[in-house]
């Protein structure tokens, strides 16, 4: 295992969600899931974090928002859609000022659905998206060129 | 002694050209040679007695103890008339009591006291002489460029530079005179002369906050120059002697001379600008640039440090005249770099921070052992660089952006690149290790621990704290580099823009080389004054690694500066960052524009709060002493 | 052995091993501290994970300066230590700190990011408020071994340090929260989760130059468990022995604290530093200058 995937730190986003799905998130950091055991650290600063954490749908308010923390954060980095609104809109997928799921706006590497995601779901799914992480990280490692840069280079 | 002779009088006669002297063009050009001329000779002076380590010269000449009389009770008339015109009576009061003493004294005393050597050269002179030969000439030069731009940006004022530039040249004159003079009646003519110009200076602009502050100035110094009348009475009626070197050694040998240093030492305070007598300095502010950088910080008031410092070998913990520059420097420096937090106005930071440079200088001189003594002259040596380049880049700075307040600097670190380089040499000058003041600020914390009593220790360690804040504050906004930002650095003159990068030089070059000028001037005037000198506060090696700390941190400035490889990104700002790092979406959808303030804690360090303590206490001080000395004779 | 080559080879001891015992020790933190809130925590090798995770990330930074003060901040942290542990003059090395410390601050300055100054501010805050209480600690040395230089505290033979300044030790550690950026004094950006300032001072710091920070935090950590160990030692074997288990349950102790106090405002971190300096630092040298 490297050591990016040995030291996950996340940043936790919410979009428009009730909280339910906000709080199973706080809840993993507690004493009793730890998810600190696996190295994981909640930074709150896009810049220290390599995973991110969104509940709740994106809309014409928040988008620009989810699309700068993404932006901001550093290669290699992952996306978990955490519950079923990050993932799809769930119930709020009508409404007029909703745009629908995370993926509308960033590329999303890992759902986890759920009304509200049960912890026990959020961690598997973190660890899934370490999976997807340690890939890219190795991608990048390959391919010399952060994929930003490579965008970039690719605009000029 | 020709060369002092030329020192003193080629700057009254280019001071006397330039009042006569209406154009620009023929101004610049005498201001620039005569400035090569006094620095060039100020280094050959220093070069001819650097081996021999100084000298004696008895010049006996009636004529001139005359003409000085003359000229003092012409200024004192002159301070007379002013008093009484514009109803400042405090100033002709004491002109008034002053004049007619020293008239008294020496027609009824003085000339019958024999002065062995008038005039003298020793390597505290010679440093003294670098300082105002090279400083000094390099701010009158850059005082060209400025007040071109001063009467650019005031038209309503009147425009007095040829008053200006003589006042400038007859005030480097009266320095050198007054570092090589060893007759104590000319060193207060000397003396007399630094105080006058000063007045004048304050009050060029003639505005009515600048003609209060001038006479603010005045008074407070006429106050010290009666001390000093009363030290030299004193030691004319008491010892018969004049002398300045005969009362140091005296008093080194343990002959009781303390009123006349006591006094010395009090004149020496005012100068200086310590607490009590602090507030002219601060006044002296509203002068021009060059005059603040030239006569109140590192020049004119190192008249007062020179005098304290040339008293060390007769004070010491224990001495009334020792006690009394100890505990008043002390105290001044912990509160007004207290009170340099509460600034935002970047000249009156400064303003505060020499007087609290000074109360440093002036509490060693009070220790007065010879490692203090080394960290005194070093405090001279760095601070006068370091502080004419702050008040010269703070100068430019003005002109430019159109504020002097250290909140409008936002920026400036790419608006003026240079300049705010040089700023940060400055700076970093002032108060971080391993440049220039900290080296001297070391030496002088051992010798407060070694002053024989802990109070020193605790002035010196809470006083190093405060300073660090208040400096690191205005480096940090200097450094923060805020996005697109123009370069204005173009409108600056040229002129002026290289004299600060000398100056900015001349930081490095003494940072560089301080080890060698300890070992080739300081430490030979200790040991000549002191004797033996054992334990200094830093051993060569200490030195060399101070210096090999300064030379890595320039070869890492070099190589590594402002180079990066890395993509650039807009900073976070906890809502949308719209690009140009100063503004984001904010909750309400609306655009916000965030600007960044400095601290001032103001509850904690107000100005008036650490001026009404540090009256209360300095006055205290002083009284205490002054009775027990004045009782002591009575 | 001539001193000169024992100087070398201690400074060479501690840049080589600082690091590992640094992070080691950070590792153990936080598994204490897991541990205290009734968590398992991660593994003691975290801290290398994470730098080691930092150094593969993506290389960004905010504009071109403020990474260079960042990698000053390292160097000069490494100066510092190797200064002290090489045995040289005690002012020297504090001095040398500052410069460090001087350095980390105009890097947040540098950002113009509002979190990263507000950081910054509130360091100055924290040196300032320091900074008496270890200049008192220094000239507590000098007056109690007669010298500023560490290798003469070292060899000093008389009854430790600790000793005869025992108010000065207290006072130091009382400070030393400040300087292992603990809680009730993590004003300026904190190991923990969440706080006001994002992440304060190291808001705009990211990969490569987050991990220099760290590993500077590391080296800082090991020289300030050095001043400590500092107090306790005269020469003999058994003070050393006495001296790392002091330090090592200095650190448990401010583990403790950090996770038994709230942060607290400037105001007390101001106003309780300078009076510890005062009343502990101060009266304690008093007694030194005339008994």
């Amino acid at each position: 295992m490297s050591n990016t995937v040995k030291s996950p730190w996340v940043i936790h986003y919410d979009g428009s969600s009730c909280n339910g799905c906000d709080i199973e998130v706080l809840a993993c950091l507690t004493p009793l899931y730890d998810v600190e055991r696996f190295g994981i650290i909640n930074t709150g600063n896009p810049k220290h974090a390599d995973i991110f954490l969104v509940t709740g749908s994106v809309n014409e308010q928040n988008k620009n928002v989810v699309k700068q923390i993404y932006d901001q954060m550093p290669e290699p980095k992952v996306v978990a859609a955490i519950g079923i609104c990050a993932c799809t809109g769930g119930i709020f997928s009508e409404c007029y000022n909703v745009l629908g799921g995370v993926d509308k706006v960033i590329p999303v590497d890992c759902y986890i659905p759920g009304c509200a995601a049960r912890p026990e779901a959020i961690i598997d799914g973190v660890v899934k998206a370490l999976g997807v992480l340690e890939q890219k990280r190795l991608a990048m490692k390959q391919g010399g060129n952060t994929p930003a840069a490579a965008e970039e280079e690719k605009e000029a | 002694m020709s060369l002092i002779a030329f020192l003193i009088l080629f700057p009254l006669l280019v001071a006397l050209i330039l009042l006569v002297a209406k154009q620009d063009g023929i101004r610049d050009i005498i201001v620039k040679v005569a400035a090569l001329v006094i620095a060039a000779a100020s280094i050959v002076l220093s070069v001819t007695y650097f081996k021999s380590g100084g000298e004696t010269f008895a010049v006996h000449n009636e004529l001139i103890s005359h003409a000085m009389l003359v000229i003092e009770v012409f200024i004192g008339v002159v301070i007379f008339y002013l008093g009484i015109k514009y109803k400042k009576y405090l100033a002709s009061l004491l002109a008034l009591i002053q004049t007619p003493l020293m008239v008294w004294f020496e027609l009824a005393v003085g000339k019958n006291i024999e002065v062995i050597n008038n005039m003298y050269i020793d390597r505290l002179s010679i440093i003294m002489i670098l300082i105002i030969g090279i400083i000094g000439t390099l701010i009158c030069v850059y005082a060209l460029g400025y007040m071109k731009d001063f009467h650019h940006h005031n038209h309503d004022m009147k425009d007095r530079r040829p008053w200006f530039f003589f006042l400038m040249f007859l005030f480097l004159g009266a320095m050198f005179g007054l570092v090589t003079s060893n007759n104590m009646m000319w060193l207060f003519f000397f003396w007399e002369i630094t105080t006058l110009c000063s007045f004048f200076l304050i009050g060029y602009t003639k505005t009515p906050e600048a003609i209060r502050n001038s006479f603010r100035a005045l008074i407070l110094n006429l106050t010290g120059g009666l001390g000093f009348a009363l030290a030299i009475v004193s030691a004319g009626v008491y010892y018969g002697v004049l002398d300045l070197d005969v009362i140091i050694s005296a008093g080194a040998m343990g002959y009781n001379v303390s009123l006349v240093v006591t006094l010395l030492v009090f004149a020496g305070l005012t100068k200086a600008a310590q607490m009590p007598f602090s507030s002219w300095l601060l006044g002296a502010m509203v002068a021009p640039t060059p005059t603040s950088a030239l006569l109140h910080s590192s020049t004119m008031v190192k008249a007062g440090v020179f005098l304290i410092i040339k008293l060390a070998p007769a004070m010491g913990w224990g001495t009334l005249a020792g006690t009394l520059a100890m505990l008043v420097g002390g105290i001044t420096f912990v509160l007004t770099s207290c009170a340099a937090i509460s600034q935002s106005n970047a000249k009156r930071v400064l303003a505060y921070s020499t007087i609290a440079n000074l109360g440093l200088i002036v509490a060693c001189g009070g220790i007065g052992t010879a490692e203090a003594v080394w960290a005194g002259i070093f405090l001279i040596i760095f601070h006068a660089i370091a502080k004419s380049l702050m008040f010269l880049c703070v100068g430019t700075t003005e002109h430019q952006i159109g504020s002097r307040d250290i909140e409008d600097m936002d920026g400036i670190f790419e608006k003026l690149p240079h300049i705010a380089k040089y700023m940060v040499i400055g700076i970093c000058g002032m108060f971080l290790a391993p440049f220039g003041m900290l080296v001297s600020k070391w030496a002088a914390m051992k010798s407060f621990v070694d002053s024989g009593t802990p109070i020193m220790a605790l002035l010196i360690v809470f006083g190093s704290a405060v300073t660090l804040f208040f400096w690191a504050k205005w480096l940090g906004k200097v450094l923060a580099v805020v996005a697109k930002t123009d370069n204005i650095e173009a409108n600056v003159p040229k002129i002026e823009g290289g004299v600060l990068g000398t100056l900015a030089f001349l930081v490095v070059l003494a940072c560089l080389t301080f080890p060698v000028i300890s070992s080739s001037i300081v430490l030979p005037y200790l040991e000549a004054v002191f004797g033996n000198i054992d334990g200094l506060a830093l051993t060569q090696n200490n030195m060399i690694i101070m210096v090999l700390m300064v030379a890595l941190v320039i070869l890492l400035l070099v190589i590594f500066f402002g180079k990066t490889k890395k993509r650039i990104v807009p900073i976070y700002l906890a809502g949308v960052n719209e690009g140009d790092d100063r503004t984001y979406i904010g909750s309400m959808d609306k655009d916000v524009q965030f600007t960044l303030r400095n601290w001032y804690m103001d509850n904690w360090f107000g100005e008036n709060k650490m001026m009404a303590a540090g009256y209360v206490s300095t006055l205290v001080v002083i009284f205490w002493i002054m009775a027990i000395v004045v009782g002591g004779v009575l | 052995m001539s001193t000169t080559v024992i100087m070398i080879i201690s400074a060479v001891l501690y840049v080589v091993i600082a690091p590992f015992l640094g992070g080691f020790l950070g590792g153990l933190d936080r598994k204490i501290s897991a541990r205290m809130q009734g968590r398992v925590g991660p593994s003691v090798l975290q801290p290398f994970y994470d730098v080691g995770k930092l150094l593969e990330k993506e290389s960004i930074t905010v504009n071109r300066f403020q990474d260079f003060y960042v990698v000053c901040f390292l160097i000069f942290i490494i100066i510092t230590g190797a200064l002290f542990f090489a045995g040289l003059d005690l002012l020297l090395v504090i001095f040398t700190l500052t410069l460090a410390s001087m350095f980390l601050v105009v890097a947040s300055y540098s950002s113009n990011s509002p979190y990263a100054q507000v950081g910054a501010e509130r360091e100055l805050l924290q040196m300032m408020a320091y900074e008496p209480m270890v200049l008192f600690t220094a000239i507590g040395f000098y007056l109690v071994c007669g010298s500023f230089s560490v290798m003469d505290i070292i060899r000093y033979d008389g009854l430790p340090a600790v000793a005869v300044m025992p108010l000065i030790f207290v006072g130091f550690l009382y400070i030393l929260t400040i300087k292992f950026r603990k809680s009730p004094f993590d004003l300026s950006m904190s190991h923990h989760a969440h706080q006001e300032l994002v992440k304060g001072m190291s808001v705009e710091f990211s990969g490569r130059t987050l991990a220099a920070m760290e590993v500077a935090h590391w080296y800082e950590n090991v020289f300030l468990l050095g001043m400590v160990f500092l107090f306790f030692i005269n020469g003999t074997l058994l003070s050393v022995i006495i001296g790392v288990v002091v330090c090592l349950l200095t650190y448990f102790l401010e583990v403790l604290i950090d996770n038994c106090a709230a942060r607290m405002k400037w105001q007390f971190a101001l106003r309780s530093s300078w009076l510890v300096a005062l009343v502990l630092g101060f009266v304690n040298l008093m007694v030194l200058y005339y008994l």
